[in-house]
């Protein structure tokens, strides 16, 4: 592992442990008010100063740091399970059904991203308590997000079926999904984490998209993307810097995984 | 001979490529109009709240909605509304479909093409830097350029392209010229490293010479395929972009009605954004296509 990676590791450790103490770390809670000093700047009290309605930044920077990071990989795992199940079956089964899966992965992913979450988001109800707005929107992501994988996948679980080992496991007359179960899955395992680890910072993007087009996480709640939403009301850099925390903690968190995945993106 | 046996096989692929889109955009269709049928909340009607219509209304209001509840009939009265140019109201707006539509697409079609031009001409002079410089500051320069942009949600930078008063297309050209240059700088760096190029330099080519017959027609058509998949990739961030920055296109529409969960008018849009992407993505193919035989001449 060089030097980089080593890096990224330490940063996404410190985070995802920063984000994990948060109820230590945190002065107050995500939703507790200071009415008497709302909109404050950066102080020893408010570390990244108070929001529109007095709430301290810095709790909500680590609360909802801790939401995007908990459950984008939660969404990325029921994405790369859908994609196992579509792209890997379908690729063991070869013939018909890998063509099939192969349209049907296409019309998916010729299909807009941002369209078919915003289309789909809006097909639930966006007037729901905040914890149920979490589930629906990386339940969405997890649902919509497989499409890529498995095209991947289905190549990979091809190559498996006419691999030599398959090949011979069928003629000693091993079929069905204990063949799948036993000899293809296995094989498909690094294929399947390197999936799992791209779709991560995927999803933590696309909250923060869904979140500063309001079609996100619900208030009180706090994600990166309700909080980089504090972003629209900003009229420069210079006026209220620690307003940027939050991207910038973003960007450093992206670039991590990048340097970690570099190699996972050029395997996949 | 040749050429016409070359137009009769790019004929019949482009038939069949506008029969899969057909049949594409039907089933995509069907798939929408039951997501809506499906929807919560899809049977209710605001109006059967207002206390002052009687118990004749409502019920004449819920008799409106019963060729509705049969998901089938309701696609086919869709599609036969279609066919007849009737896209349906919409719910928050309270305008035709198609008007809204007709308003809002050149500022998209602005918008979206301008970006993209950006786009190409940024990661393909930042690639074509690199791979023809080949300094390790060039490679440094554009990967790094390339990550941070691919680090930042499109909608942030739109919102930073609000406060800095930039206009909304260098927004979308920054939001895809990163996935253009990785992958074009690939392909560049790829055919560039080939042997027979090697050797073209070592007897003396000219730089615009081998990459005119000896790096393009090896990465062009990829290069091609990513031109249709890059107007995907563009029509996506117009969301954010046009929501953000005020602009009123199809990004902005999709957004008002996502918020409103104005289903007909987001399904229209989405069967139309579908249909824009998969025409590109054919045409490039066709494209990719019609090139080949000249190639192999």
């Amino acid at each position: 592992m060089n030097a980089a990676r080593k890096l990224s590791c330490l940063v996404l450790l410190a985070v995802c442990a920063a984000a994990l103490a948060a109820n230590w770390l945190a002065p107050a809670g995500y939703a507790k008010q200071f009415r008497d000093v709302p909109n404050a700047p950066a102080s020893r009290q408010h570390l990244l100063g108070t929001d529109d309605i007095g709430r301290d930044r810095f709790a909500r920077v680590l609360y909802g740091t801790r939401i995007s990071l908990l459950l984008a990989p939660a969404a990325a795992l029921v994405s790369t399970a859908l994609a196992a199940l579509v792209g890997g079956l379908a690729g063991y089964m070869g013939g018909i059904w890998l063509q099939m899966a192969r349209g049907f992965t296409d019309l998916f992913l010729s299909l807009p991203w941002l369209f078919l979450l915003i289309t789909v988001r809006a097909l639930m109800p966006l007037n729901v308590s905040p914890l149920v707005s979490v589930l629906i929107t990386f339940l969405v992501l997890g649902l919509l997000g497989w499409a890529a994988s498995a095209r991947v996948l289905s190549t990979s679980a091809d190559a498996v079926r006419n691999s030599d080992f398959v090949l011979q496991a069928r003629a000693s007359g091993l079929h069905g999904p204990r063949l799948f179960l036993i000899h293809v899955l296995p094989n498909l395992k690094p294929v399947l984490y390197a999936q799992f680890w791209i779709s991560i910072p995927v999803f933590i993007l696309t909250e923060a998209n869904l979140g500063i087009l309001g079609l996100g996480v619900a208030e009180p709640l706090p994600s990166w993307g309700s909080l980089l939403r504090e972003l629209e009301g900003l009229i420069s850099f210079r006026e209220q810097p620690w307003r940027l925390v939050p991207l910038l903690l973003l960007v450093v968190v992206m670039t991590s995984f990048q340097l970690l995945l570099s190699n996972e993106e050029v395997t996949a | 001979m040749s050429w016409k046996l070359s137009l009769w096989r790019t004929t019949q692929r482009l038939a069949r490529k506008l029969t899969v889109i057909a049949a594409l955009v039907l089933l995509g269709g069907l798939l929408s109009a039951t997501l809506v049928r499906m929807a919560p909340g899809f049977d209710s009607d605001e109006r059967e709240l207002d206390p002052s219509l009687s118990s004749e209304s409502v019920r004449a209001l819920r008799l409106s909605r019963a060729g509705e509840h049969n998901v089938f009939s309701f696609y086919m009265n869709y599609l036969r509304g279609a066919i007849h140019g009737d896209l349906g109201i919409s719910h928050a707006l309270g305008q035709p479909v198609k008007t809204l539509l007709r308003e809002r697409w050149p500022v998209t079609v602005r918008v979206v093409g301008v970006g993209l031009l950006l786009a190409w001409l940024l990661a393909l002079s930042l690639a074509f830097a690199t791979c023809l410089g080949r300094r390790p500051a060039y490679e440094i320069f554009g990967i790094t350029t390339s990550g941070a942009f691919l680090c930042i949600p499109a909608a942030v930078l739109a919102l930073l392209s609000v406060i800095l008063d930039a206009p909304g297309y260098l927004a979308i050209a920054l939001i895809v010229f990163p996935k253009i240059y990785r992958y074009s700088h690939n392909l560049l760096a790829k055919a560039y490293g080939l042997p027979h190029i090697t050797a073209a330099r070592a007897r003396g080519l000219s730089e615009v010479r081998i990459l005119a017959w000896h790096v393009l027609p090896v990465a062009g058509p990829q290069m091609i395929a990513l031109a249709g998949i890059s107007v995907s990739i563009a029509l996506g961030a117009s969301i954010p972009v046009e929501a953000l920055c005020g602009l009123p296109g199809i990004g902005q529409l999709a957004w008002q009605a996502a918020l409103s969960r104005d289903l007909p008018l987001l399904v229209n849009l989405t069967l139309l954004v579908t249909l824009v992407t998969l025409l590109a993505n054919s045409g490039a193919d066709v494209m990719i296509h019609m090139l080949r035989p000249r190639e192999e001449a």
